[in-house]
């Protein structure tokens, strides 16, 4: 099943986005070997010149890494992974922040919120 | 893998008038070869009259026109895979008749390769094309179309009359099947159904180019899908 792009973003962009997601929660594997450029453009329904552009700009970042003949490989590099998880849960919470001022929340407010919906998942959670 | 780096088609200076009425004025274009091209524009801007002079089908205008580095003629015909906006089967025929007519027709044609292909669809061989529905036969043809190794393919409105799974079924086909070493120029009026496999569109207004750009470059210039910019550039 293709992944829903948003059309007005760049979809290599949204490619890299999405690949990122799969490093970083272990979807993909570090030194697991990647699909093909067609495969992959096929997967995402995109053209493969996209795909291939995704993959070089992930390769440029160092999260993939292509041996001559065999492929491309997700790093091995756990300190990178870590990094990109922590990037990608930054601009989560900057959403999220922006989000919640533009409904006019103040940070407490947002604090707030945050932790009684948290609590509430916990003891939900409990409950099962 | 390449061979050569000889674009898939060139246009310079073309100009195409119907007695006083100019279809195309002073058109320039480069494709490249391996990429995907939409070529959108309003009815009556000169899509398919800007195909037609790509195929060979109209001759008498000015201007030049290469397909792979060779002016458009007997030569380059063999060179394109054409999908016309409408059906040009005779009422006799079945699926592998066209398909044997084909394979008569063209020796780059694979005909394993679109028996295998209908079959898939869920198409019978045996079927007369005159009683398939019209999406049916729109899909059957693009099997044709893409069944042929082409240097270039022309899919003159492609999706018109298919459903959306059907859509899907089709821009998978042309994902799967075009090669680096060719091209596709897909004329649509879906933007949005297209606009994620494309590399490059063409806006055509009134017989000129209005904008030929890669399309995440447009996305990133303007922060808008193809098909806004579209509804904007050609509001009534």
């Amino acid at each position: 099943m293709a992944e829903v792009f948003h059309p007005n973003i760049p979809i290599y962009l949204q490619l890299i986005e999405s690949v990122k997601r799969k490093i970083v929660s272990g979807e993909l594997s570090p030194g697991q070997r990647l699909p093909s450029v067609r495969d992959l453009a096929q997967t995402y329904e995109v053209n493969p010149n996209t795909a291939q552009r995704a993959l070089a700009e992930l390769e440029r970042e160092g999260l993939v890494y292509s041996e001559r003949t065999a492929g491309r490989f997700i790093t091995n590099d756990g300190g990178l992974i870590e990094m990109t998880r922590t990037e990608l849960a930054k601009e989560q919470i900057e959403n999220f922040i922006t989000e919640m001022q533009r409904l006019g929340f103040t940070n407490e407010q947002l604090l707030q919120e945050l932790e009684q919906k948290l609590k509430k998942e916990e003891r939900q959670d409990e409950r099962k | 893998m390449k061979e050569n780096n000889v674009p898939s088609a060139v246009i310079k200076n073309l100009t195409k008038s119907y007695g006083g009425f100019t279809a195309l004025r002073d058109v320039n274009l480069v494709l490249p070869k391996g990429k995907i091209i939409g070529l959108l524009g309003p009815n009556g801007s000169g899509k398919t009259t800007l195909i037609k002079i790509l195929t060979g089908l109209i001759t008498n205008y000015q201007g030049e026109v290469l397909v792979e580095g060779r002016p458009v003629g007997a030569d380059t015909k063999a060179l394109i895979s054409y999908l016309p906006d409408r059906n040009y089967f005779a009422d006799w025929m079945r699926a592998r008749d066209a398909i044997f007519l084909f394979s008569d027709m063209y020796a780059d044609f694979n005909g394993a390769k679109a028996f295998q292909m209908i079959d898939r669809l869920g198409l019978n061989a045996n079927q007369k094309i005159k009683s398939m529905s019209k999406g049916m036969i729109d899909k059957f043809q693009l099997c044709l179309v893409m069944s042929r190794e082409a240097h270039l393919y022309v899919l003159d409105e492609p999706l018109g009359g298919v459903d959306p799974a059907a859509r899907d079924f089709i821009l998978d086909t042309v994902l799967k099947n075009y090669s680096e070493d060719s091209s596709v120029i897909i004329s649509t009026h879906l933007i949005s159904d297209v606009e994620r496999i494309f590399d490059t569109v063409i806006f055509l207004k009134q017989g000129e180019i209005m904008l030929c750009d890669e399309i995440d470059t447009l996305r990133e210039k303007t922060q808008k899908s193809v098909d806004q910019l579209f509804r904007e550039v050609f509001k009534c």
